[in-house]
């Protein structure tokens, strides 16, 4: 074991899969040579060489749909898109070429390939480097949406996702890549090294998609969250004095209901937290399975405490953040109801 | 300086419409045998020349002349008609079912079968094709089973599509021919990837992909090109310009101002014009490129120019729109009537030959069709199972595909 920022623990992923199978490949713009704005593929080419760790040009649907023929041909692709928020001229290559390739040839072609993209807020980067479209993707038959809140979780999920047979959207929230920041913006940030979960095994692991954890069991109120909201969902709690079940979805699509089900079943409430706008989001999804599932069991409303439906505005960042405060007042209102 | 003269938007308009008379008579055409012919390891620059001329070997007479001859033997020859024939006879009776209720929709590649028949014959079996929906005949000239693409037409019980698919977007690994995508465009450069894939494994095999005029504005188009430039991947980037994109002109897609071939010169990518209709300028330009690529030469832009003398589907109506016969007139002629006329000229054909074949090649596609009849037409049944409608969405189903499947009570 070894202590890894989140950083580490994904380029620690892709470096274990490059090593086991000849036919993983990492591509995306600045990700060769330079290691990627993020570092996430630093050392990899000067490791593996440039023919399997390589820059592209800024065509972010050109990467998707090479991938996509790399994938028909056999081979496993690793892409970066550099944020989440240039994704968006890919979702062709991906909403109707990778999620759709396996249903529309019978099984004959797959497309196995892993999209790696930082996305979240906290970091000051304005509208254009802050977004969470994971909902976009969760909507998608046949994407996978994996968003990892930890090192150790990001590492086994990635490997798991690169030997996935299907595409997967890999989401990584990069607020958390250095520490995992709980929301209060106003104090330091605690590094990785200090949270147990940064002790990461060297060699090959993995976690099984579609399955969360309970992060923190309690008995008052389950929160529902999934990438930064995790920390932020973690200090909430402990702001509010509320006893409340942390549950950290790790996987969004294929949701692991039956954890959220028997969680919310014992506590009776539950607040969901998501960074993403609000309209739409995958709160939405969540808070409608779990009244269908819970209805009997349920003494509040489901809450869902989510960033605003505006563009992610560069200098009120704090105020569109869900921070503890929003969260803490919501788990207060489950409480009360 | 300031402006005086007020703008004018230009909104391109094809110089004819229903009610005018066909009319070519300014379309520059290039004397067959006059192009000439690079080196197929000459430096890209050195067939510039040729994205603005018109690559052609069948001369009026029927003679195949110039440097581009592919001096295929009679038997060869014989086989591009025999396919290109049975390709039209195919389209001929698909249409029809679709005129009775047996299926959908369907799309004929009629004037066009020159384009597929002679690519498929000038690449080897085992390069991987990434089609359009009009390129039925690579799997045709591939040999592919007609059942095979009657069933997906039919969407019926052997369909190995299951029914998801819209008509005509055929998927075969083994024939070497990739699903077909109705979102336009997509397949170009993903054709980039496996080629990329290919190289990067040391295999042998290239790729080959096709797009339409209409489509080559779609931003895919772009990225093919850039990506196919940069990594120098084994892939022949092939336009059908059949100048009509369903309603649209060529103009639309910007071909008033320059010829789609001339879209290599700003990569950088040797680009070669090609009489689409001449079916041995079409395969002496698929070798040239195909044996660029095997070389590690890269990617060869090619257009090959012809007409689309049918409607764009069953759900079109081409005299609503264009001058009503301009495929008759198309100066470029007929590919399967050159060709004709190229082995009569050779001696080696005959009319009663032709007639005989067109009439065994009919009774061929009758009895498929016959076949895959029986397994079922859409209109009525027998289809798969539609509880496998969750089948392959992922390689496991997860648990809510199944709680669906459960609801829809199958």
């Amino acid at each position: 074991m070894v202590a890894m920022n989140m950083i580490q623990a994904l380029r620690s992923a892709m470096d274990v899969m490059l090593e086991r199978d000849p036919d993983v490949l990492v591509f995306g713009e600045d990700v060769g040579f330079f290691g990627g704005v993020f570092r996430c593929t630093e050392g990899l080419q000067a490791k593996y060489g440039k023919r399997r760790v390589f820059d592209t040009p800024i065509a972010e649907a050109g990467i998707l749909a090479t991938a996509v023929g790399m994938g028909a041909y056999g081979l496993r692709p690793v892409v970066e898109i550099q944020f989440a928020d240039y994704i968006y001229p890919a979702t062709d290559q991906l909403i109707s070429e990778a999620a759709r390739l396996r249903y529309r040839s019978g099984g004959e072609f797959t497309a196995p390939l892993t999209v790696r993209s930082p996305y979240g807020g906290g970091i000051f980067g304005g509208q254009t480097h802050s977004q969470s479209p994971e909902a976009i993707f969760t909507h998608v038959a046949g994407l996978k949406t994996v968003i990892p809140s930890t090192p150790y979780d990001a590492k086994g999920l990635l490997i798991a996702a690169i030997e996935d047979d299907d595409p997967v959207i890999f989401f990584e929230p990069k607020r958390i890549y250095n520490g995992p920041f709980d929301g209060h913006h106003d104090r330091p940030v605690t590094p990785w090294a200090k949270h147990p979960a940064s002790e990461v095994p060297e060699g090959y692991y993995r976690i099984e998609l579609g399955k969360a954890q309970i992060v923190r069991p309690g008995e008052a109120v389950t929160v529902v969250a999934y990438g930064t909201m995790v920390h932020v969902a973690l200090a909430s709690a402990e702001l509010a004095g509320v006893d409340a079940e942390v549950i950290d979805l790790r996987t969004l699509n294929p949701l692991d209901i039956e954890t959220i089900v028997a969680s919310v079943k014992k506590t009776g409430r539950c607040v969901i937290v998501h960074e993403a706008t609000r309209t739409g989001g995958y709160g939405g999804e969540l808070s409608a399975l779990v009244q269908e599932h819970c209805f009997h069991h349920l003494e509040a409303p489901v809450a869902r405490v989510t960033g605003w439906d505006t563009p992610y505005p560069h200098a009120f960042e704090w105020e569109y953040f869900p921070g503890p405060k929003r969260v803490a007042e919501a788990l207060r209102q489950a409480m009360e109801a | 300086m300031k402006n005086e003269m007020p703008l004018e938007l230009h909104i391109p308009e094809p110089k004819l419409r229903p009610g005018d008379a066909p009319d070519f008579s300014d379309m520059p055409l290039s004397v067959a045998g006059a192009a000439p012919r690079p080196d197929t390891h000459a430096n890209a620059r050195d067939t510039h020349h040729l994205v603005y001329d018109l690559i052609r070997v069948l001369d009026p007479d029927g003679q195949a002349v110039g440097p581009w001859n592919p001096k295929l033997d009679p038997e060869t020859l014989k086989r591009g008609l025999r396919y290109m024939l049975l390709t039209r006879a195919y389209d001929d009776r698909m249409q029809r079912a679709q005129r009775t209720g047996k299926t959908s929709f369907y799309m004929t590649c009629t004037g066009e079968e020159a384009v597929a028949v002679a690519q498929a014959m000038a690449l080897d079996r085992g390069d991987m094709c990434f089609p359009t929906y009009r390129q039925q005949g690579l799997l045709i000239a591939r040999d592919w089973s007609l059942v095979d693409m009657m069933c997906q037409i039919y969407s019926n019980s052997r369909d190995r599509l299951k029914g998801r698919q819209l008509p005509v977007m055929y998927s075969s690994k083994e024939a070497g021919f990739f699903s077909i995508s109705g979102n336009l465009g997509t397949q170009f450069p993903q054709a980039v990837g496996w080629a990329m894939a290919s190289a990067y494994k040391g295999d042998t095999r290239i790729a080959a992909a096709w797009i339409g005029d209409g489509s080559t504005s779609e931003g895919d188009f772009h990225h093919a090109l850039t990506f196919g430039a940069v990594y120098r991947a084994p892939v022949l980037l092939n336009i059908v310009n059949n100048q009509w994109a369903i309603s649209s002109f060529q103009g639309f897609a910007g071909g008033e101002l320059t010829t789609f071939a001339a879209r290599a010169v700003g990569f950088g990518l040797p680009g070669l014009r090609v009489d689409g209709n001449d079916f041995l300028a079409v395969y002496a330009a698929t070798q040239w490129a195909a044996e660029r690529a095997r070389a590690n030469l890269g990617p060869t832009v090619i257009e090959l120019f012809t007409y689309r003398a049918a409607a764009h589907s069953t759900s079109d109506d081409p005299d609503r729109y264009r001058p009503a016969g301009e495929g008759k007139c198309w100066p470029l002629g007929d590919p399967v009537e050159r060709l004709k006329q190229h082995l009569v000229t050779l001696g080696i054909w005959s009319d009663a030959e032709h007639a005989a074949l067109i009439e065994e090649l009919a009774e061929v596609v009758r009895v498929a069709g016959k076949e895959a009849e029986s397994y079922g037409t859409l209109g009525t049944g027998p289809t798969v199972s539609a509880s496998t409608m969750f089948d392959d969405v992922f390689k496991e189903m997860p648990w809510h595909l199944r709680q669906q499947r459960q609801q829809m009570g199958i």
